[in-house]
């Protein structure tokens, strides 16, 4: 591998803390802390984290009501997120977005998204305004397999390829949209294949496979850095939980469910980096340790935070 | 003074803002060479170049869309629609992202987009190029919707919506890219949300805005024959309403028309309706009464669509009416 240690240790550091968070996250909303309505991410870390790494502080993300896993992997604090979650004044978005519209420009996070598919010309918006502004930034579309069924995705992917914009589309294909079956509602395998409609590379990724999904990341964003337009990357992931917490999972084989378990991707890479004298096991153990720590941290902090004043719904409406 | 073409003057507008902003850049469909299908953005592509005047495939809800992304990160678009009646192919992208963005996220971005978009019938367009969209987008919170009635008004309104932050629609009715009106040489601007008073007057209130305002002045030319004097409002922005001016001329005249091209139901004039029924309520001496389109798509042919579409002769008899000069019916 030739990435440099420090992206190595951060990459298992922002996956487990993506792990962490989702699964304290998934116990808070059961025990009824936690209001609204939350789309875990466990499963699909190493996407995120894989992608995340290549990109620099001031390139752009569009997340998805997905989003958690997004936001920790482009340097998002938990503290803010979990304090966004609770709807407390101290979050992300003050309490006015929640889980599924959490944004920080400050580390390019241009927005998860509640409406599926409206990330994509979001992104490639933002490929323009770098265009325009002749910046050297990248904008990356993060979107599930059922966003690339919307009428954006076309739209997007041609004017993106069109005017070669500086943008990656990450498609997380998971296999299911809420309920239904991809396979059951789109005659090809690939996802990836569509991108020869728009003239623009496209290619299948191992989504749990994090160093595989950096690599394919890397080369795309330095393609478009390099003014030579838009990719498209489908990682074949899956989600653990249902589509959102208390939805029941009466719609996937417990033999599927199974299989993608044993397929997780933060223990194998684990094992490489110690394998590889990355990390000692106690260096990993370390890591885990700080991430709990911080976590907890990120609670105790979400729990004591002020509730935004009532009034404050009235503010930020406009510039 | 010198005088422009309500189109000329949209393109002068746009010019003089991209030549003091780099920021500024321009999309939508045929607006480059072709110079936009109404000639609003004629000769701007020569000037700017095909990095700032981008002429995009037909791909409403895509380009509208980018405009929502290049908004938030630091670029000032302006996105021609080629028709309105197409809005409701982006209409995702305007209301539940750009009008929501900033707020629920907290006032951590800003969304200086400016969108134009040509609006109005009276020209056998038929039922999905006549439609005037404004009260649809002015239900919304978080957008600015803006309806300039003359080339001076165009022209400077045009240069504020730009330099706003916000999410503006900016509705240009087509019978009006071929006036002529005054526009000085010299910069200017016109403040979103202040009305104009077109034509003092004592005995009614005329609110109206956009392609109506000619006819409403056109009708209170031959009310004032008869000695009926009114008062004309021209909202120049539908959305924020100049209330205060709404409310003074109301309690002045203690009679109000309000006057639209487009549908009844839930519309602006239900709004100004609701707005002096709630504030100005004990001024009135009559019954408020509206002249507006008939709540049916705009046919085709001419007959038809000048019976669904308001016209001189209606805006007449409802301030006759609510004038007391006549019986009503």
């Amino acid at each position: 591998m030739n990435i440099p240690q420090e992206k190595l240790v951060m990459m298992y550091q922002r996956m487990l803390k993506i792990r962490y968070f989702e699964d304290k996250v998934k116990d808070l909303f059961a025990s009824g802390e936690m209001p609204g309505f939350v789309h875990l991410y466990l499963g699909q870390e190493a996407v995120a984290v894989g992608v995340c790494t290549a990109l620099n502080d001031n390139d752009y993300i569009t997340s998805t009501h997905r989003g958690h896993g997004h936001i920790i992997a482009k340097g998002g604090e938990m503290r803010c997120m979990m304090a966004e979650l609770y709807g407390k004044a101290t979050g992300y978005n003050k309490g006015k977005g929640g889980s599924m519209h959490i944004a920080w420009p400050k580390l390019g996070i241009l927005g998860a998204n509640g409406i599926v598919s409206a990330g994509i010309p979001i992104a490639t918006g933002a490929g323009m305004s770098i265009k325009v502004r002749r910046t050297n930034q990248v904008a990356v579309c993060f979107f599930g397999d059922g966003a690339s069924n919307e009428g954006t995705f076309h739209e997007s992917l041609n004017i993106a390829s069109a005017f070669n914009l500086p943008v990656v589309y990450i498609c997380e294909n998971n296999l299911y949209a809420v309920g239904t079956r991809q396979s059951d509602v789109r005659k090809i395998e690939d996802i990836a294949d569509r991108a020869i409609g728009y003239g623009m590379p496209g290619l299948v990724v191992d989504g749990n496979d994090v160093v595989a999904v950096y690599e394919a990341a890397k080369e795309a964003v330095g393609r478009a850095r390099a003014g030579e337009g838009p990719t498209l990357i489908e990682c074949k992931t899956y989600r653990w939980r249902t589509h959102f917490e208390g939805e029941p999972d009466t719609y996937r084989p417990p033999e599927e469910v199974d299989h993608w378990l044993k397929r997780e991707p933060i223990a194998p890479y684990r094992s490489i980096l110690i394998q590889q004298g990355v990390l000692s096991t106690e260096g990993a153990n370390q890591v885990e340790k700080e991430v709990l720590a911080e976590l907890d941290e990120a609670v105790e902090f979400a729990r004591i935070s002020p509730l935004p004043a009532p009034e404050t719904a009235m503010e930020d409406l406009w510039a | 003074m010198r005088q422009l073409f309500y189109n000329q003057a949209i393109a002068e507008a746009l010019a003089e803002e991209m030549r003091r902003d780099p920021c500024v850049t321009l999309w939508g469909i045929d607006i480059g060479p072709y110079g936009g299908a109404n000639a609003a953005t004629k000769g701007l592509f020569e000037e700017f170049g095909a990095d700032r005047v981008i002429d995009m495939p037909v791909s409403e809800l895509g380009y509208v869309g980018l405009g929502v992304g290049a908004a938030a990160t630091g670029i000032r678009p302006v996105v021609e629609l080629q028709f309105s009646d197409w809005i409701t192919l982006a209409s995702e992208m305007i209301i539940n992202q750009a009008a929501k963005m900033r707020y629920m996220f907290g006032g951590v971005l800003e969304m200086p987009l400016v969108i134009r978009a040509p609006i109005g019938g009276y020209l056998s367009a038929g039922a999905q190029h006549s439609n005037s969209f404004e009260s649809i987008f002015a239900f919304v919170p978080g957008i600015k919707v803006v309806t300039p009635s003359t080339p001076y008004d165009a022209k400077g309104l045009l240069k504020s919506a730009i330099r706003d932050n916000n999410t503006i629609l900016f509705f240009e009715h087509k019978k009006l890219y071929g006036m002529k009106g005054e526009v000085p040489q010299e910069e200017y601007t016109i403040p979103l949300g202040e009305a104009a008073i077109r034509r003092k007057g004592e005995h009614a209130t005329i609110v109206t805005y956009a392609y109506m305002v000619s006819k409403c002045m056109a009708a209170a030319e031959r009310l004032a024959q008869e000695g009926i004097s009114v008062e004309v409002i021209d909202l120049r922005t539908v959305d924020p309403l100049d209330e205060e001016k709404i409310l003074e001329s109301v309690k002045k005249t203690g009679h109000l028309v309000v006057v639209q091209e487009t549908w009844r139901q839930c519309s602006i004039s239900s709004e100004i309706s609701a707005l002096v029924a709630e504030k100005a309520l004990d001024y009135l001496d009559a019954p408020i009464l509206r002249v507006t389109a008939k709540d049916v798509p705009v046919p085709f042919s001419p007959v038809l669509e000048s019976y669904v579409l308001p016209d001189e002769k209606d805006i007449i008899t409802a301030v006759q009416i609510v004038a007391g000069r006549v019986p009503v019916i």
